[in-house]
């Protein structure tokens, strides 16, 4: 896959949780993930059409995305729930519009579906392509996400 | 700025309704309503007075630039300020949301002090 095409993602990442969520995030290594078990407990996943057809998915550890939804609202939250999983579904939404808007500066256009969200521990992430899925880990203080961007052949 | 006024609130994610509603709190507004779509804010617009429209674009149902477009085009709202808070960033979606008469553009991610100076614009 095109690298071109996942940093876009990565930036995106970095600015929409330092933006919305007053996080410091470190990216990791990208690798190819073979399998479609999440790491994380509850995961965005949202569809992309253009210049390519494709999914990016945001799937995060409890303890972080409870840090980070406490960050965004200014107040602490303690477990897993509808409020949750909302905040993955925008958070998956505006990481998305953030690399559109990279990608379409070296014209590539994308236009993006409404995110769907799924929770629960070794939950399948299901991407609407057979490309090749690359993860990007990332690691914030109060523990790690991953994205997967994955684009078809 | 006039903080006393009536502020729609539109978005499907009820994250960014809840990010907005702190922001304006903190900025001294008092008086909000809030919508999960364009439908759902359209009937609103019917049976109340609103002094200001924040939305979101991309929802189920109807856009926020539909929403904007049936706004523009009634006679009780067509010159309430409105504001279009979007991830929607690209160039088209900007051009498209002038041409129907949005007030002001804030693409997501965004600060506090983002929505701040723009309403500041809007509502001088």
């Amino acid at each position: 896959m095109n690298v071109k095409l996942i940093n876009p993602f990565i930036n995106a990442t970095i600015n929409v949780l330092e933006t919305m969520a007053f996080v410091n995030v470190n990216a990791g290594k990208p690798y190819l993930k073979k399998d479609n078990v999440a790491v994380g407990d509850v995961t965005g996943v949202l569809g992309l059409t253009g210049i390519a057809n494709g999914t990016i998915s945001v799937t995060f550890e409890s303890k972080c995305i409870l840090a980070v939804v406490s960050n965004m609202f200014g107040e602490t939250m303690t477990e897993l729930n509808s409020e949750i999983a909302d905040a993955v579904g925008e958070l998956t939404n505006m990481i998305s519009g953030q690399a559109r808007r990279e990608l379409e500066e070296v014209g590539k256009v994308f236009r993006a579906a409404i995110p769907s969200v799924i929770t629960g521990r070794n939950h399948s992430i299901t991407h609407y392509t057979d490309g090749p899925k690359i993860a990007i880990p990332f690691s914030t203080e109060n523990g790690d996400f991953t994205i997967e961007v994955c684009f078809e052949r | 700025m006039d903080t006393s006024i009536k502020v729609l609130i539109v978005d499907d994610f009820a994250t960014m309704r809840r990010i907005l509603k702190n922001i304006l709190k903190q900025l001294g507004f008092k008086n909000l309503v809030e919508a999960d779509d364009g439908t759902s804010a359209w009937e609103i617009l019917q049976g109340q007075s609103i002094d200001l429209i924040i939305s979101d674009w991309n929802m189920p149902k109807m856009t926020g630039l539909e929403l904007l477009k049936k706004v523009r085009a009634s006679d009780n709202h067509k010159r309430t300020p409105f504001l279009m808070v979007t991830a929607e960033a690209q160039k088209q979606n900007v051009i498209e949301a002038v041409q129907a008469g949005v007030s002001n553009y804030v693409v997501k991610p965004f600060t506090a002090e983002a929505i701040s100076d723009k309403l500041e614009k809007i509502l001088k």
